[in-house]
């Protein structure tokens, strides 16, 4: 299964969340937190953490969606 | 329009400090969304919306529509809360500008850089509480302290100031003062404040404050730093000392969680996590519609209304799911909870705060293996009626 993560830049609102959920695929500004995509098609082992970063994030700013394709 | 009913919507059940009162747990099943009174000390009683569902409270927390409801009035008597700089008072892309200033200082890696800073302080506080010995008062020798050491660090308040510095805070928040003290502690604090910000000014120092001084100084006027750091100060200070001196009381009366919290340190950020949503400090957040809207499709929200969301018993909302949330249970997977809020002004210092718990708890029970109340059958003297749920006193022995 594919994952295509995509990020709403401008409603982050740099609580951090989704460091601690995904640090492989999320990370944060040094100026001001906001998020960096680090991987916008992460791995299967990453699928679940990147939901939860999604689910957790206070400002609804990383939207994921299912591509299908071949597990 | 019915009469709105009074539902005590800051209310614990009788008995039980820790659980939401009965009629809130009544209101979470009904379909349709009930107005209430609620008591202000800040504006009198007012008729608000009340919100109880976990997933309510998400929806109305992330509505731009639902605005903050003490924004600043310059022609109004200065307070802590009515200044500028504080993000209580900002709604839309004027927060958004402010608090993009002062995200940097709370990522998650400058957080952990914090952690040395916060151990010293802990350990500091664990060994006045062993000088003092039996008997000591956790609030004020432990959980107070350990927060507002903090703030100083993050304001750059030297040490030979700090005794000064602290008891200013705790007047601020002593109920049993006068309104003339208030005033006189405010304005102590103001001009405090601005001291800080002209050394800043002049010499940037190496911390949060000083950051925002040299990255936005020329953005920002003086007033609104002030506001800033009196922000920083009743934002991150009563909150924290109420959530270590809560979750301290909550772990003495169940000893088992205690041990985990103690012995197991894989254990601690899960057992963080469930005592900040079994606790809940800021046990209510208030809004006010701008306009129009509909909550669940279909109930309407009318423009001017007040909402008051309780964050208290939508934490313990399991929704569809199987578990029972009104059980503490340090270990329980973490569950999603809106302690800090939720929404573009979910709590600015949330991971600092989850910081000082992390080093502060764990600390506080392996120093102390044979922590328990002074006296046998002790009573403890929670905080219910307070904004910010807590502890007046909590005598320890060991």
């Amino acid at each position: 299964m594919l994952l295509q993560v995509e990020i709403d830049e401008p409603r982050c609102v740099a609580a951090g969340h989704c460091v601690v959920a995904a640090p492989e695929v999320f990370d944060q500004r040094d100026d001001d937190g906001v998020v960096i995509l680090l991987d916008a098609n992460p791995p299967g082992d990453e699928h679940e953490r990147v939901r939860e970063a999604a689910l957790l994030c206070p400002a609804a700013a990383i939207l994921v969606r299912d591509r299908g394709g071949a597990p | 329009m019915p009469e709105p009913k009074v539902l005590p919507i800051a209310a614990r059940a009788a008995g039980c400090p820790f659980d939401p009162a009965a009629a809130l747990y009544e209101s979470q099943k009904d379909d349709a969304l009930q107005r209430v009174k609620v008591p202000s000390p800040l504006l009198g009683e007012f008729d608000a919306v009340a919100i109880t569902r976990y997933e309510d409270v998400k929806s109305a927390l992330s509505d731009d529509r639902l605005q903050m409801g003490f924004v600043f009035d310059p022609d109004q008597p200065r307070t802590m809360l009515n200044q500028p700089g504080n993000l209580l008072n900002y709604n839309g892309a004027d927060h958004s500008r402010l608090r993009r200033m002062l995200t940097g200082a709370f990522t998650i890696k400058r957080v952990r850089s914090l952690r040395p800073m916060i151990e010293a302080i802990v350990e500091a506080r664990l060994d006045a509480l062993e000088e003092e010995g039996h008997g000591a008062d956790l609030v004020t020798v432990f959980s107070t302290p350990i927060p507002t050491q903090v703030i100083c660090e993050l304001l750059g308040v030297p040490y030979e100031d700090r005794d000064d510095f602290q008891r200013r805070a705790k007047v601020g928040l002593d109920v049993n003062t006068t309104r003339e003290e208030q005033i006189q502690n405010l304005k102590d604090m103001d001009a405090y404040m601005a001291t800080l910000v002209a050394g800043h000014r002049e010499q940037p120092g190496d911390n949060l404050l000083g950051g925002v001084v040299r990255d936005y100084g020329a953005e920002l006027s003086d007033d609104e730093l002030v506001g800033i750091g009196n922000m920083l100060l009743i934002a991150g200070h009563e909150t924290t000392a109420s959530m270590l001196s809560a979750s301290a009381a909550l772990l003495l009366e169940n000893p088992d969680q205690a041990t985990i919290m103690r012995d197991e340190p894989e254990a601690v950020d899960g057992a963080i996590e469930e005592l900040l949503r079994y606790v809940a400090p800021a046990t209510i957040m208030p809004r006010q519609a701008a306009e129009d809207f509909c909550l669940r499709d279909d109930e309407v929200i009318k423009q001017g209304e007040r909402v008051v969301v309780s964050i208290l018993v939508a934490n313990r909302d399991a929704g569809s799911g199987d578990q029972d949330l009104d059980v503490l249970d340090v270990r329980r997977p973490p569950q999603p909870h809106v302690t800090f809020g939720y929404g573009a002004h979910q709590c600015l210092g949330q991971q600092l705060a989850r910081m000082e718990l992390r080093v502060a708890l764990p600390a506080l029970f392996k120093r102390f293996p044979g922590l328990r109340l002074a006296e046998p059958d002790q009573k403890i003297d929670y905080r219910t009626t307070a904004l910010v749920f807590g502890v007046n006193r909590l005598p320890v022995a060991w």
